[in-house]
């Protein structure tokens, strides 16, 4: 049982990550990652929405009617993010600031309502929970080092700490202004599909046309 | 008039919100393989912003804000932390009205919009619509002009996206990047093309 808890935790950092092949919770992946710090309490809030949302949903999944489980969902999670709203609000107003409208997207964030629907309606809270917290890790996973390189190179900085001095500051590194604008993040989720894609062949998706090789007869 | 023209330009190209604010990306991603498809939840997305920004606007002034209770003798109550759950229950009740309205009356439109229009309550680009209007704390009009102009801002983006896409699939891409990758890194060149508008100043 332990073995499958594990892999319950393990299996969506790589082998089935949230972002890169199930393709959900995209839109705050690629927002909130310009500075490292705000990707840490964006991951944390998700964390802690995915994992709750599953726990209380799975508790719930028995006395839920089919017709009206979507609804009943929602009002769960939203009420989880309205309570993480309120305690970075509380803790954490400058980041607060930063995140804007992005907590309150973790309502509509596929990986909450999808692992709800795919996981939490069949399985036991216990497991349920883990694989919350699992998704939750592989989706910060993927902010984290997207967070990493946009900071890193984009204003030499992580955590806010200067690691490579930039040029007006009378160090060296010349900071790539790029990183910082919304489409870099596009382009480092991108390559790190194709990384990821490259060290496990089997989530390489199929050809629509193939190309005729140019054979010399 | 005017105002409302500039905020409408900006939310369309300036503050595109697939493609500067990234919201609604996975059905973004995941519904732009053929351009009819594309247009046709584009346009589902166009009517239901245009009607829940408003809608939640009107929410918000009369039932959420401090003070907006006045009127039912609550003069100091300030229930805006609710704001979150009622805007998506909102939403969620709007698209399903609507499903039934479309059902009832325009039958043809219901078939070829009918699968998106449940997909478009999780859909963020929605939500976000709305609490960008809270954050930015638009009246009415403005709420109004935001709601169609974004929903045609979103829709532009991803009808063009299918358009590329469509294109796309007789290149040859390396095989880690095809699919997913290419199109982020589509997207992406997009977005920076996007970016050219921002030196427009209104």
């Amino acid at each position: 049982m332990s073995q499958t808890r594990k892999q319950l935790l393990v299996d969506p950092l790589v082998d089935n990550n949230p972002i890169t092949l199930q393709v959900l919770g995209i839109c705050s992946a690629l927002a909130v990652t310009s500075s490292l710090s705000v990707a840490f309490v964006m991951s944390l809030a998700v964390i802690a929405v995915t994992g709750f949302s599953s726990l209380f949903i799975s508790f719930l999944r028995n006395y839920i009617p089919n017709s009206i489980r979507i609804i009943v969902q929602m009002v769960i999670i939203a009420s989880l993010v309205i309570l993480v709203d309120q305690i970075i609000k509380a803790y954490a107003y400058e980041i607060s600031k930063t995140l804007s409208v992005f907590v309150g997207l973790i309502i509509t964030n596929c990986i909450v309502m999808g692992r709800a629907e795919a996981f939490a309606m069949k399985n036991t809270p216990f497991n349920s929970f883990v694989d919350g917290v699992g998704n939750g890790l592989g989706y910060s996973l993927l902010l984290m080092c997207v967070g990493v390189v946009r900071e890193l190179f984009g204003s030499g900085t992580l955590f806010g700490i200067t690691v490579l001095d930039p040029v007006n500051n009378g160090g060296w590194y010349v900071p790539n202004g790029l990183l910082l604008l919304p489409p870099s993040a596009f382009f480092i989720i991108g390559f790190l599909i194709w990384g990821v894609r490259s060290w496990k062949k089997s989530q390489v998706e199929a050809r629509e046309f193939k190309i005729q090789s140019l054979e010399v007869h | 008039m005017e105002a409302l023209i500039s905020l409408a330009v900006k939310a369309i190209f300036v503050e595109n919100l697939a493609l500067s604010f990234f919201l609604g990306m996975c059905t973004f991603i995941a519904v732009s393989k053929k351009i009819s498809t594309a247009i046709g939840l584009g346009i589902s997305v166009m009517i239901v912003q245009s009607i829940t920004v408003p809608a939640n606007n009107i929410i918000l002034s009369y039932l959420l804000k401090p003070g907006a209770l006045a009127w039912a003798g609550f003069p100091d109550v300030d229930l805006t932390f609710l704001g979150l759950i009622s805007y998506i229950g909102v939403i969620a009740a709007l698209v399903q009205i609507l499903e039934m309205i479309l059902d009832k009356y325009f039958p043809p439109l219901y078939n070829a919009l009918g699968i998106f229009l449940p997909l478009i309550t999780v859909n963020c680009a929605i939500l976000g619509g709305s609490l960008f209007m809270v954050e930015r704390d638009y009246n009415f009009s403005e709420a109004t002009t935001y709601g169609i102009a974004s929903g045609f801002g979103w829709a532009l983006a991803i009808a063009t996206m299918a358009g590329v896409r469509e294109k796309l699939k007789y290149s040859d891409i390396p095989d880690g990047l095809q699919g997913l990758g290419i199109t982020f890194i589509t997207a992406g060149l997009m977005a920076m093309a996007f970016m050219c508008f921002s030196g427009v100043k209104l």
